[in-house]
């Protein structure tokens, strides 16, 4: 196994074993993350296959992608991308993350490469991806152009776009404020904003501005009977995602 | 961190052949720990049972490219016969009758011996690319980690895995090893079960009489030959046992009835204790169990095999669709879909059936007349009969894809 562990501090791994352990438990602090997510990387591992034309049933079906998970957090999108033979680099504005995620990804034997580091300082240091995810991130930026416009400069030509994000809808201030925050107690109280969700008609504006074309969007649905997420052509109105391609290059 | 397979299988009976060959064909490695040796396995007299194969079930063998080889040796069920009755008396005139025209997708299922589905399988595992096969040994030991699981074998050899399955039976080590604990008691009914000779066609008809020591199904094989599973009480099937044929015969006789014509021993006699079985968790750390490892059921419905089946399938859908999606296939998160689609099943199988046994297996005046009013009801309103016909052929429920005649 290959793994540059040099920015971990040993006596620090306990911590960050259990910190990660919390990340990768399916009922604990992340539970609403896990719930969704096989619901996301259907719709990433699509979008992907489509676009640079991979057999999703074949072994590896990535190999000589490079992609990059912008708001990585514990690891949960990047070690699938790892696993299906993408060359992954996870980015996260939050320190405490980096170790946390990258003791996990030891432990699950994949050669990921953390960085403690933004998207704007990505793109500064001349860093190009055939794919850039930012799923759920783009609402807790301080400047959502600003951000989109590092990602475009991070895309090859021909690259992908993924962004997901909550949509201001009184729909998604029930649901994600009242309902996943003080109902469910699935997020703590203040996690998110609600005047900072954009709506799919606003980010498909933001994401021309910087210079990508935006191609698909879709709604994830989520079904109370089934307790479930599901894609929907139709409903945007809570949690939504988009794909965008760099054809300027 | 090298894998020898994606996944480990313990049981090489029907349920682990059947899913290994299903995920080798998804694409995963698989590799089989088989405690019997092959010999066993393809002597004709090792297993006397019959299945009674449900139509989706026969979706996933055909899907698996199983049913080609054996579909020379099933016998399609056209129809189901349920009685009441005592020895010597004859059925009872309240009875359920359903018919596979009812419904519009074919036969409710199929009868097979087991040894042609052994046989079979055998063969389609070692044709079959990623998946290996390996006969008599045994699991000692198996730990579970971050990354995934190792079993020790009894040949000193250990594998290593990232999620092992145990489709070793109501005893199963694996659910032990896991620490999963099992719920579960004995009926104090012994199954006698053998292939019978008759004078007259069958029809594809499948019989089932209750009768107060038990059921007795008489299940159609092709030609003139039934699948009979006679259940007794222990002591009187374990006397019946130990009769020669012929006195075995004058047993059966009164109870079997006249309707197909002088009946004859087809082959061996063989004894099964029934019992139930049900493993508390599906999940543990990278282990998982399908078939009578989860689940094992009173015979009384024949949805044994079929129960395994959906396991079989639905597991392979969520591995299959985990493992593409890029997750971790051994994972909490994985897995626990399993469990979640097949618990509740499951468990209302087990209900059911053990239910169905308590109603039926007794002389009780009162619930004899209860039960003959409620098949003499069923019997006569259609949409209830079609109801049950679906439920025979294993249509309802949330069916997992390789039941749907659509690939993994």
């Amino acid at each position: 196994m290959q793994m540059d562990q040099s920015t971990v501090d040993p006596r620090e791994i306990t911590k960050f074993e259990a910190i990660s352990a919390e990340w990768w438990d399916p009922n604990g602090k992340f539970k609403p993350l896990h719930m969704l997510n096989p619901c996301r990387l259907d719709y990433i591992t699509a979008q992907i296959a489509a676009e640079f034309d991979r057999d999703l049933t074949a072994p590896s079906p990535f190999s000589g992608l490079r992609l990059l998970d912008v708001g990585c957090g514990g690891g949960l999108l990047s070690e699938p991308m790892s696993r299906l033979g993408a060359d992954v680099v996870g980015a996260d504005a939050a320190e405490g993350n980096i170790p946390v995620a990258q003791v996990h990804a030891q432990q699950s034997g994949l050669s990921i490469d953390y960085r403690h580091i933004t998207a704007e300082a990505l793109a500064e240091q001349g860093e190009l991806f055939d794919i850039v995810l930012n799923m759920e991130v783009i609402e807790h930026v301080a400047d959502p152009q600003v951000f989109l416009n590092a990602c475009k400069t991070l895309l090859k030509p021909g690259g992908l776009l993924i962004c997901s994000t909550l949509n201001r809808t009184p729909r998604s201030f029930a649901a994600a404020i009242v309902g996943a925050e003080y109902i469910m107690r699935w997020l703590p109280k203040g996690t998110h904003e609600w005047s900072k969700f954009i709506t799919p008609e606003e980010l498909f504006g933001l994401l021309s501005a910087a210079g990508v074309d935006p191609v698909d969007r879709k709604g994830f649905v989520f079904n109370p009977f089934t307790w479930g997420w599901s894609l929907s052509d139709r409903d945007l109105a809570v949690n939504y995602v988009t794909t965008s391609i760099n054809s300027a290059g | 961190m090298n894998f020898d397979s994606d996944i480990l299988i313990v049981g090489g009976g029907l349920n682990g052949p059947i899913l290994a060959v299903a995920l080798a064909k998804a694409g995963h490695k698989v590799t089989v720990i088989d405690a019997l040796k092959e010999e066993v396995r393809l002597d004709a007299e090792f297993d006397g049972r019959s299945y009674a194969v449900a139509l989706t079930s026969c979706r996933l063998l055909e899907g698996i490219g199983l049913w080609n080889s054996i579909a020379e040796h099933a016998q399609p069920i056209l129809q189901i016969n349920v009685t009441d009755g005592r020895a010597g008396e004859g059925p009872s005139p309240f009875f359920m009758h359903f018919d596979h025209s009812e419904i519009e997708e074919g036969p409710m299922g199929h009868m097979i011996q087991d040894r042609h589905l052994r046989a079979a399988l055998l063969d389609l595992m070692s044709a079959t690319r990623g998946c290996t096969h390996l006969s008599g040994c045994t699991v000692t030991d198996q730990i579970a980690d971050m990354s995934g699981v190792t079993v020790t074998l009894s040949d000193g050899r250990s594998l290593r895995g990232r999620v092992l399955v145990g489709a070793d039976g109501r005893e199963s080590g694996t659910a032990a090893r896991a620490g999963i604990r099992r719920t579960g008691w004995g009926y104090g009914q012994t199954a006698l079960v053998c292939a019978i000779n008759h004078a007259k066609p069958h029809e594809g008809t499948a019989h089932q009489f209750f009768m107060p020591p038990g059921p007795l199904a008489i299940l159609p094989l092709p030609g003139n030959q039934s699948s009979i599973v006679w259940s007794e009480t222990a002591s009187q099937a374990q006397a019946i046992h130990a009769m020669s044929d012929a006195d075995y015969l004058d047993v059966l006789r009164p109870r079997f009835g006249s309707f197909l014509g002088e009946i004859s021993l087809a082959g061996k006699r063989f004894t099964y204790p029934l019992s139930l079985s049900l493993a508390n968790h599906l999940v543990a750390d990278r282990v998982t169990l399908v078939g009578d490892a989860a689940h094992g059921l009173h015979p009384i419905a024949g949805q044994g095999l079929n129960a395994g089946m959906r396991d079989i399938a639905a597991l392979a859908e969520v591995l299959t669709d985990g493992a593409r999606r890029g997750e971790d296939i051994g994972s909490a998160q994985v897995l626990s879909r399993y469990e979640s689609w097949r618990r509740f099943d499951n468990t209302a199988l087990a209900v059911a059936t053990d239910t169905f046994n308590r109603l039926f297996s007794n002389d009780n005046p009162l619930l004899r007349i209860s039960r003959n009013i409620g098949m003499g009801m069923i019997n006569a309103m259609p949409r209830m009969r079609r109801g049950f016909i679906r439920e025979a052929a294993g249509l309802t429920g949330n069916l997992p894809r390789l039941m749907q005649n659509q690939p993994l």
